[in-house]
């Protein structure tokens, strides 16, 4: 049987992978996105697990926000990324330094 | 249920929402040209936005059932939201007149960031937290990308997206725990829930929830974009960045503190102690080797959260009163002093954004050197300026609620920082000086400048006024 733990351990291992998705990665900006995309999906599951487990609807409204907002959050970091690469012509991760810190 | 109560409580939220559309329409097929008056009328939208306040209080405090709150607490920081967005409205168009045409998308931008940061501070659920916070954060991210063109703009938005984006998530998760622990996404729901214990499940979320807020208002340890999103962001947007998002996220930060978790008050108090601390030392010290006075800037403004946040360790109304009265002081003083680091222009009105270019300027333009010298006072704490008053206040909080050591800690630390703010001032008067900057300043923002330095140095004529208006928003809480 399926229980709600067991949507929470999924849900944090793939918060993990997401957050490390952001530190560890060296390669590409894009990655990042994919990462926080990751991030996002992974609340989502615990939402709708929680909203499940209570019988409570708030949880799975709250996905559906939180899947609207992740898609505009997409679209921005993508413009953002664009109008950097047409500056710099890379998006590696190694290359964001023209500031310290 | 809607009903009209609910509409006139988000009255101010309205007439921005309206205002920033049809601004947006006008933007679009008016083209570059109409960017004076999209920025005038952003900031008569602003102005319409503040009377509606008063609507709002009337109505309040509950919205739509909860969702919204419409009480003093919300109406104070919004007041400040709004003034502080005008204020970078204003500041910006001979900024970007450099660079060829002021684009209209920027004030429009701005009255988005506003809708959003209003929400931020009404909140009454954590969905409308939510949802506030990425409204009031994806308007900053093209914000501080805004010049094109700008390899360091860019790259400031990018910075400020990952990381920003990576902070959401963080609150995000929180908030899903905290959901899934209490049952209930309503603030106050959550305080009732918390109220027979506080479970492992909904301590987690509580750290993650201030965690993300922490980022927000660039709180150590997750203060590491703030320096180089303001060194990298146009002029204009960080004095946008310094002050309106900052008081906004310290509104939020103090409600979700007080309302929802209350409860878990010795729980979250240590976690607030040690970010103000962290942030008051590590803000003081790390300034110090600065040499670009908008980075100098980032770590003042994280050493300004820092003191803030005392206000909310000690807890009680007048903790919060002092939080709130440190933030209204705090945004005078950032956009005067970024004011003035706009008037940092060479003869052909370029920015400058070097320390050392600052030298001698007391004997060119003595006006402009003394403003930002009574800002550097009063930022320093140096008494009788009002940013002494702040820090007193929020001091003499933390004395009352027995936090008497991180009270002492916090005044040996605003030493430290009184070191970078006379450097800056012995720079200005004592060093030979460097080349001249433009003669003279553009006429809004002397006028923006001189209000901010009057408020400053005569700020004690308005105490009683802030006193009671921070009481009340204080009390609004509890």
């Amino acid at each position: 049987m399926i229980g709600l733990q067991h949507y929470l351990v999924v849900s944090a291992i793939l918060f993990v992978t997401g957050v490390l998705g952001i530190f560890i990665n060296r390669k590409n900006v894009i990655i990042i996105l994919m990462a926080i995309e990751l991030i996002l999906l992974s609340v989502n599951i615990n939402l709708v697990a929680f909203s499940a487990f209570l019988g409570d609807l708030v949880g799975q409204v709250f996905s559906m926000f939180v899947l609207t907002v992740a898609a505009g959050e997409a679209a921005i970091g993508l413009a953002i990324l664009v109008i950097y690469f047409r500056g710099r012509g890379t998006i590696a991760v190694d290359d964001v330094n023209r500031m310290k810190g | 249920m809607i009903d009209s109560a609910s509409l006139l409580a988000v009255l101010p939220e309205l007439v921005l929402t309206a205002g920033g559309l049809i601004l947006m329409l006008v933007a679009a097929y008016g083209g570059d040209a109409s960017a004076r008056v999209v920025n005038w009328l952003s900031v008569v939208t602003l102005a319409l936005a503040g009377l509606a306040l008063s609507c709002s209080l009337a109505h309040g405090p509950d919205a739509f059932d909860g969702l919204m709150r419409a009480d003093a607490f919300s109406v104070f920081a919004k007041a400040l939201i709004y003034g502080a967005a005008a204020a970078a409205i204003l500041l910006a168009p001979r900024y970007f007149a450099v660079d060829g045409a002021p684009r209209p998308e920027y004030p429009v931008l701005i009255l988005f960031s506003a809708i959003g940061m209003g929400m931020m501070v009404s909140a009454g659920d954590l969905l409308t937290l939510y949802v506030g916070l990425e409204m009031q954060s994806l308007a900053a991210y093209v914000l501080a990308s805004f010049m094109r063109q700008d390899e360091r703009s860019s790259e400031a938005g990018l910075k400020y997206f990952v990381l920003g984006s990576l902070a959401s998530g963080i609150l995000l998760y929180g908030s899903a725990l905290l959901y899934g622990f209490t049952g209930t996404t309503a603030f106050d729901g959550i305080a009732v829930a918390m109220g027979d214990g506080v479970s492992k499940g909904e301590l987690f979320g509580m750290v993650f929830l201030l965690a993300g807020l922490a980022f927000k208002m660039s709180a150590v340890p997750f203060h590491m974009w703030t320096p180089d999103v303001y060194e990298g962001a146009p002029t204009p947007v960080t004095t946008f960045f310094g002050s309106a998002p900052k008081v906004a996220a310290m509104g939020l930060a103090v409600r979700v503190a007080i309302e929802a978790l209350g409860p878990a008050g010795m729980d979250w108090q240590q976690i607030v102690i040690f970010v103000a601390l962290a942030s008051i030392i590590l803000g003081a010290v790390a300034a110090i080797g600065q040499t670009n006075i908008k980075r100098l800037m980032a770590y003042s403004s994280i050493n300004n959260v820092g003191f803030a946040l005392i206000g909310l360790a000690a807890g009680t109304p007048a903790g919060v009163a002092a939080t709130m009265s440190y933030m209204a002081i705090y945004v005078v003083m950032t956009i005067g002093a970024f004011a003035c680091i706009l008037q940092m222009r060479d003869a052909q009105g370029r920015p400058l954004e070097s320390i050392a270019s600052l030298a001698g300027l007391s004997q060119s333009r003595k006006g402009l050197a003394a403003a930002l010298a009574i800002f550097m006072f009063s930022m320093a704490g140096i008494p009788p300026l009002f940013g002494f008053w702040a820090k007193f206040l929020v001091f003499d909080a933390a004395v009352g609620a027995g936090l008497t050591a991180l009270a002492a800690f916090g005044i040996a630390a605003s030493v430290i920082g009184a070191f970078y703010y006379l450097k800056i001032i012995k720079t200005m008067y004592f060093d030979d000086p460097a080349e001249a900057y433009e003669a003279s300043g553009g006429a809004v923002e002397n006028i923006i400048l001189t209000a901010c330095a009057v408020v400053i140095v005569l700020g004690y004529l308005l105490n009683p006024l802030l006193d009671q208006a921070s009481a009340a928003a204080a009390a609004s809480l509890f």
